[in-house]
């Protein structure tokens, strides 16, 4: 490990400065961000410890939805009664993720940054354009198992590994950012990330000294929640693929459909044009095949990760079935 | 007295079954428990010594070529870093195998496989010799390597010795009235043990003592000192805790070599700890194999050929080669037989033993095959495997020295519910899951080691054991206890067990599960050497002599230890192999009975029940045994169904090299497992009557998966792990 400077935060404001200039990076639980320092993939020269400020909370706001400071663990979210009765896909993709030593300890902010699990990413003897821009990428033409066949590039096929942010994106939740000039800015967390392109290690839209301060879902989304996560093992494992589907039931026909995918692609993937597929339709294999077809236009597979097109279809099927039956 | 005994032949009568301690068999608590989950058992890398240094190794970024310059100028200022050590001469190549009892290959300028350790940094923290590690710069001549497997395949060089032929083959199964031909392949597959290869290494007055965590302590230092230039003499191995070595830690491999290079240029302690990533990169892994079995059987289901050739890899000159058609040999008869091992030379780190080096893997595809041909032939398997019990072995007609297999297989059946199953395959559907039910046999051969243990019994009852013997959390500790308080009369809190140490008589040490067998006996014949001198200061015969809490009964007469004894007495017992495993064929066998679940969308396996029945001579210690059995079926769902060590077939790198991505089963894959021991006896073994169980468990068990899956889903998977991909496009409609 390379040796940082530490700093510890005394305020938002406080944080943001001394984040904007130089090699520094935030840390809150570290869970992601130590073991990538102790390979010496993550190099800061500062970390600005930002658990003790006060981002801990998780408050109702005046649109019905809630407002989910960074700091707020993965287990206190999963666990927090309105998440559980009002954003069920939330909390039922939290609880899939890592395992309960880890969710004490990771973040919200920190489960939305976190970085891939690409097995080439992780071993700095090897070629990987997000590690080592313009080094190659070792997953094209190697072993891509768990890579990405949706938003990939000739650069990278990573895949982001939340579970957490996938029933986010579902939720159409927002991420408020605090910038090192101390100016606030609110967006859409589909906007947080960036599809890698030529820049595969540029992750986010966010800044030098950019300080992620909550997560805003909107008013709770009524239907039937599902987080349906397939991976090698029972638990401990990341998501091979994964499906987060809110589906509200208007009749016999679909009256809403909500839907978005883990291990797909480099970020948490939601495409509207699937869920149009869907939206006043009434349940069929057909119909979900269609939302397949939709879904995996632009598919393209790499070897080895070329299942997951074959398992993300059926899943859906699965999880749009269980999903669509008719409320009596 | 020092007393020995060489199985030349049967033990006529053990002493344990005459004692009636009733303290031998029970599911006695281990004795080190307490240690352990406190935090105070202390492992090897947590001596602490004052001055100590830590030393991290440098591994090789490539998978071939030859170092032309490590350059230690280059991190030399970095802070706390003390030195560089190279010794391109004296650095391990590869680990040693178990049991050898000379250094293996050494020499490290010339890189042969991706993490090769090349140099030591050592630094006055963990972290700063880790930093200098990371980022010393090699001068490296990259060359061409042999990476790809399967590209290599067809180079497959015979191992010599290996093949074993019988009756005509070919005519065989062009008669058979059924047969099946098919190829399995099996990952290479790591250990994992929870603690990494990791020690101290202290040089005094010429001496070097290594706190090392091995399995095998009187090879290892042999080996050691071979590696170093030393004597025998001058070399001390302390392991007195290990945390799990299922084979990776049998010989010496780079850490300790290394650790001792540079405590004895520096003359101060030091400390090297492998990363996970070392762990998996550079110690042993159990090789990938190709296997093809080849079976014919009549129309009775009688076998009347048996073929089991096997395709490994290894490095160059290393010459072991998975033994995967191991229990293929006597498991079942047949006249015609044929066993061929090959290897393909790679690239790549050792492959060496893993826990039931041959039956781990071996089963799988057997008991898998067996499966095919009962399909085949409309047959129940388990009545198929009944029919194919040999009388001896199939080839050399060796009697067997006991073997309750039949009764596993029936009693195990019975208890499952068996006879509910439904023989065609997707019949049996519970919400998203196809459910199904598959078997399989366990066999893994039984050895006897040479082994010596002291035991002093002094006057106010207390005992204490010495042997250099390893726990290496299977509970040896525990059962060496028992074995001397059933013999001595005493609770098993009065006897203080010490292991892991060279100092101590030499064992079998920790492997092959012959360290409860070859040890105890070691013990045992001490023990009865004890209750000899006894018997003879009473003057009565031994056989007259009852011990029992601390006192010394006959007829009725019962007087406490300290009037008979003046002082301690000890003995030094030592067992040794002999013409009973040239006149028997020995092993424990068994029979696994599974049930799983087989998502009908994604294809994820799920095992919801596995119940196995087992026989392997005297149980020492019902808890400790049942353990081991039911670590051992847990390393079969994970060979089933998650286990495989990855390579790149580009540059020779262990892709998944961490527990993150290497994946062995977690509490949530695993249901309640259940273990049944059939009692049993067998006076050939030793004079324990007891035979090896730490790696029977393992053995077959992934085949019951295997099989499991095709009753459920009706695809058979050959390509071991059977993860989802395989399964998807092949599932029957949802
Ligand atoms: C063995 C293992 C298994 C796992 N399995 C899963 C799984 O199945 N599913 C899953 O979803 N996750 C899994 N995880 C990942 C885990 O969820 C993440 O490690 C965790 O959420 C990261 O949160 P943290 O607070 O510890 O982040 P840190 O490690 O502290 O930080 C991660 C990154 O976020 C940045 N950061 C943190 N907070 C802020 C902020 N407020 N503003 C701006 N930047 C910030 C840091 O600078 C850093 O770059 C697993 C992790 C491990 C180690
Ligand atoms: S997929 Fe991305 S992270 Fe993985 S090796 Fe390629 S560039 Fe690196």
């Amino acid at each position: 490990m390379r040796p940082f400077e530490y700093h510890r935060a005394g305020s938002v404001a406080d944080a943001t400065t001394h984040a904007a200039s130089g090699a520094a990076r935030f840390i809150a639980g570290g869970t992601n961000l130590l073991d990538l320092m102790k390979l010496d993939i993550e190099r800061p020269e500062r970390l600005i410890d930002i658990s003790r400020l006060p981002l801990d909370a998780i408050e109702e706001n005046e649109d019905g939805g809630l407002r989910i400071g960074a700091l707020v663990s993965n287990a206190d979210l999963a666990a927090d009664l309105r998440v559980r009765r009002d954003h069920g896909v939330l909390s039922r993709a939290l609880l899939s993720g890592a395992s309960g030593q880890l969710r004490n300890k990771a973040t919200t902010a920190g489960n939305l940054l976190q970085r891939t699990r690409c097995y080439y990413f992780y071993n700095p003897a090897l070629p990987c354009n997000k590690r080592e821009p313009g080094s190659g990428c070792s997953a094209i033409g190697g072993r891509n198992r768990i890579h990405a066949i949706l938003g990939g590039s000739a650069q990278c096929i990573a895949t982001h590994p939340s579970d957490m942010a996938v029933a986010m994106m579902a939720l159409s939740a927002e991420v408020e950012v605090m910038s090192a000039g101390g100016e606030g800015r609110r967006l859409p967390l589909a906007e947080l990330y960036r599809l890698p392109g030529d820049t595969p290690h540029i992750e986010t839209v966010l800044n030098p000294g950019d300080l992620i301060t909550a997560v805003l879902l909107p008013a709770p989304l009524k239907g039937r929640h599902i987080y349906r996560k397939v991976r090698d093992r029972a638990s401990y494992a990341f998501a091979l693929v994964s499906v987060a589907a809110v589906i509200k039931m208007d009749g016999a026909t679909i009256g809403a459909a909500r839907l978005a995918f883990g291990g797909l692609a480099p970020m948490p993937w939601r495409d509207r044009a699937v869920e149009d597929v869907l939206i006043g339709q009434s349940p069929s294999s057909a119909l979900w095949n269609k939302a397949a077809d939709r879904l995996l236009a632009e598919a393209k597979g790499y070897g080895e990760n070329d299942f997951k097109s074959v398992l993300v279809r059926k899943t859906l099927a699965s999880v749009l079935s269980d999903a669509s039956v008719r409320e009596i | 007295m020092d007393v020995s005994l060489k199985m030349d032949e049967p033990v006529a009568e053990s002493l344990l079954d005459t004692t009636n301690q009733n303290i031998v068999s029970q599911p006695v608590d281990r004795v080190e428990g307490p240690l352990k989950v406190s935090g105070t058992a202390r492992y090897s890398a947590e001596y602490k010594f004052p001055g100590l240094l830590h030393g991290v190794l440098v591994s090789a970024p490539m998978g071939k070529g030859r170092i032309l310059k490590i350059d230690a100028g280059s991190i030399e200022k970095l802070p706390g870093i003390v030195t560089v050590i190279t010794d391109y001469d004296t650095f391990l190549r590869n680990p040693a195998q178990g049991q050898d009892e000379e250094a293996p290959e050494q020499g490290v300028r010339d890189v042969s496989y991706f993490g090769q350790p090349v140099a030591l940094v050592v630094g006055e923290s963990f972290e700063a010799a880790r930093h200098g590690a990371q980022r010393i710069a090699l001068d490296m001549r990259p060359d061409e390597g042999r990476f790809d497997f399967a590209a290599r395949k067809h180079m497959a060089e015979p191992k010599k010795r290996s093949r074993k032929a019988q009756g005509d083959l070919d005519a065989a199964l062009a008669a058979a009235h059924a047969t099946i031909d098919a190829i399995w392949t099996t990952p290479s597959q790591t250990s994992a043990a929870m603690e990494p290869h990791a020690g101290i290494a202290v040089w005094e007055d010429n001496k070097l003592t290594l706190y090392g965590s091995y399995q095998m302590l009187a090879s290892d230092r042999l080996q050691l000192a071979d590696a170093l230039g030393l004597k025998p003499e001058q070399v001390r191995i302390v392991a007195r805790y290990v945390g799990g070595g299922f084979g990776g830690k049998l010989g010496i491999s780079a850490e300790s070599v290394a650790a001792a290079v540079a405590a004895m240029r520096l003359n101060r302690p030091v400390r090297v700890v492998m990363t996970r990533q070392q762990v998996t990169e550079a110690t042993v892994r159990r090789s990938n194999t190709e296997q093809r079995i080849r079976l014919g059987a009549d129309a009775e289901g009688r076998l009347t050929a048996v073929a089991h050739e096997t395709i490994t890899a290894n490095l160059d000159r290393s010459s072991f080669s998975e033994p995967a058609s191991a229990s293929t040999q006597f498991l079942y008869g047949g006249q015609a037989r044929l066993f061929l091992n090959s290897i393909v030379r790679m690239d790549q780190l050792l492959s060496a033993s893993m826990r039931a080096p041959g039956e781990a893997v071996g089963m799988l595809a057997l008991e898998c095959a067996m499966d095919e041909l009962a399909e085949t032939l409309g047959m129940d398997p388990v009545a198929l495997r009944l029919r194919n019990i040999p009388a001896r072995h199939p080839m050399d007609g060796l009697p067997f020295s006991s073997r309750s297999l039949a009764e596993c297989l029936e009693i195990g059946a019975r208890d499952f519910g068996w006879s509910d199953r439904d023989p065609r395959p997707a019949q049996r559907r519970e919400g998203d899951w196809w459910i199904g039910v598959g078997m399989a046999a366990a066999a893994r051969s039984n050895m006897l080691i040479k082994s010596s243990a002291r035991v002093m019994l002094a006057p106010d009852g207390t005992a204490v054991v010495e042997t250099d013997l390893t726990d290496i959390g299977t509970g040896s500790y525990t059962i060496l206890a028992q074995i001397t308080a059933e013999l001595l009369g005493l609770p098993v809190s009065s006897v203080e067990v010490r292991l892991g140490d060279t100092d101590f008589p030499p064992s079998s040490g920790s492997g092959g599960s012959f360290g409860a067998a070859s040890a105890g006996s070691s013990v045992y014949l001490a023990c009865e050497s004890l209750r000899q001198e006894i018997a003879e200061k009473l003057g009565i015969a031994p056989k007259d002599l009852v011990l029992t809490e601390g006192m010394a009964r006959h007829g009725n007469v019962s007087r406490p230890l300290h009037e008979i004894l003046s002082g301690p007495l000890t003995a030094i017992g030592t067992i040794e192999p002999g013409e009973m495993e040239e006149k028997f064929v020995q092993a424990g066998f068994g029979a696994h009975f599974c049930e799983v679940g087989v998502n009908a969308h994604s294809g994820e396996v799920r095992v919801r029940r596995m119940e196995s029945t087992f026989a392997a001579g005297r149980i020492l210690n019902e808890k400790t045994a049942t353990s081991q059995c039911l670590g051992g079926m847990v390393f079969g769902i994970g060979a089933a169904l998650t286990e495989d060590l990855m390579h790149d077939p580009r540059n020779g790198a262990i892709v998944n090299h961490d527990l993150a991505e290497y994946h062995v089963p977690v509490n949530a894959d695993i249901p309640a497992l259940k273990v049944r021991f059939l009692e049993e006896r067998d006076e050939k073994a030793n004079p324990l009557f007891a035979k090896g169980i730490g790696e029977l468990g393992i053995s077959g068990a992934g085949a019951a998966v295997a099989n499991a899956i095709y009753n459920a889903c009706g695809v058979r998977v050959r390509d071991y792990p059977i993860t989802l991909d395989k399964l998807i496009e092949k599932l029957p409609p949802a």
